[in-house]
C-alpha cells in the first residue's frame, strides 16, 4: 500500500462531562498535527470538535455525566474526518436556525452559536441517527493538495 | 483541569477582568461568577483584557452575550482588549465587532470609558 493510500485511524471514548473538553482537544490537536494542517486550520477543527461535544453533553446528554461520547478520528492525506457518536437524545440540527447577532443581543439568547460556528469552521458537517438510538456526526476538513 | 484563571481588578471606576488559558463551557461558569460579582456591586463599566487568554469557545462568548446589555442599562458596558488574532477570528465570525468594541490596548478601552463619562 502506497503511503498516498494509507489511512490512520485514532479513537477516543470519554465521559459526558465538560471537564473532559480539555482532554478532547489534545487528542483532536494531535491528530491534525499529525495530518499536517497548519495552525490556522488545526485551530479551527478543534473548535469544532469542542462545540460538537458540547452539544452533545448539554443537549443529548443534558449534562448527565455518565453518557458516553465516541471521538473517531480517520485521515488520509486528502482528507480528515471526525466522526462524534453519543447515545442521547437525539436532535435536529436543522431546527437550529442561523443566528443573526443583533436578533441574540436583542433577546438576550446566549446559545445555539456552536452549530453555527460548526459550518463556518468546517468543508463537510452531516448528522445522522445510527442503529441502537445512536446519534453520529461527522465534520470533515480536506487537505490542502 | 484549571486551564482557566480570571482575575478582577480596577483601574479607576473601570473593572478589569483578565482572562488567562482556555475558556470553554468547563471553565464559563468561573467568569459568569465574576461577572455576576460585578452587577452585586453594581460595577457596570468593564474592559476584558485578553492578552493571556489562548482559546474561547461559543460558551465563552455566550457569557459576555448573557451580560452585556445589563452594563449597558446601566450607563456601563463590556469592551474587549489585548485579543489575539486567532481568539478575535472567532468572534468575528459571529459578527461580534457589530456589537462591541475592540480595542489594541486596555488603556485605549478605559480612556473611552472616562470620555463617555464626561459627555
Amino acid at each position: 500500500m502506497s503511503y498516498a493510500n494509507k489511512k490512520i485511524e485514532k479513537e477516543l471514548v470519554v465521559k459526558s462531562t465538560t471537564d473532559n473538553l480539555a482532554l478532547i482537544r489534545s487528542f483532536t490537536k494531535k491528530a491534525a498535527e499529525e495530518s499536517g494542517f497548519a495552525d490556522e486550520t488545526i485551530g479551527k477543527i478543534i473548535l469544532a470538535v469542542d462545540e460538537a461535544c458540547t452539544n452533545i453533553i448539554k443537549h443529548a446528554y443534558n449534562f448527565s455525566p455518565d453518557g458516553k461520547i465516541t471521538i473517531s478520528i480517520k485521515f488520509d492525506r486528502s482528507k480528515f474526518a471526525i466522526s462524534i457518536t453519543d447515545e442521547g437524545t437525539h436532535f435536529n440540527p436543522n431546527s437550529v436556525p442561523e443566528p443573526n447577532i443583533i436578533e441574540y443581543y436583542k433577546q438576550k439568547k446566549v446559545g445555539g452559536l456552536g452549530i453555527y460556528l460548526i459550518k463556518k469552521l468546517m468543508d463537510e458537517v452531516k448528522y445522522s441517527t445510527l442503529t441502537g438510538n445512536k446519534n453520529q456526526v461527522i465534520l470533515v476538513k480536506y487537505l490542502p493538495r | 483541569m484549571a486551564d482557566f484563571n480570571v482575575n478582577l481588578r480596577d483601574v479607576g471606576n473601570v473593572s478589569i477582568i483578565d482572562v488567562k488559558g482556555y475558556l470553554d463551557a468547563h471553565t464559563a461558569p468561573e467568569l459568569e461568577h465574576v461577572f455576576n460579582k460585578l452587577l452585586d456591586d453594581k460595577q457596570f463599566k468593564v474592559v476584558v483584557n485578553f492578552n493571556d487568554l489562548k482559546y474561547i469557545s461559543s460558551a465563552g462568548l455566550g457569557v459576555f452575550m448573557a451580560y452585556v446589555e445589563t452594563m449597558r442599562e446601566n450607563k456601563g458596558d463590556i469592551k474587549f482588549s489585548n485579543m489575539k488574532e486567532s481568539v478575535y477570528n472567532i468572534f468575528d465570525l459571529l459578527g461580534f465587532p457589530i456589537l462591541y468594541e475592540f480595542y489594541k490596548e486596555e488603556l485605549e478601552a478605559i480612556q473611552k470609558f472616562n470620555l463617555q463619562g464626561q459627555a
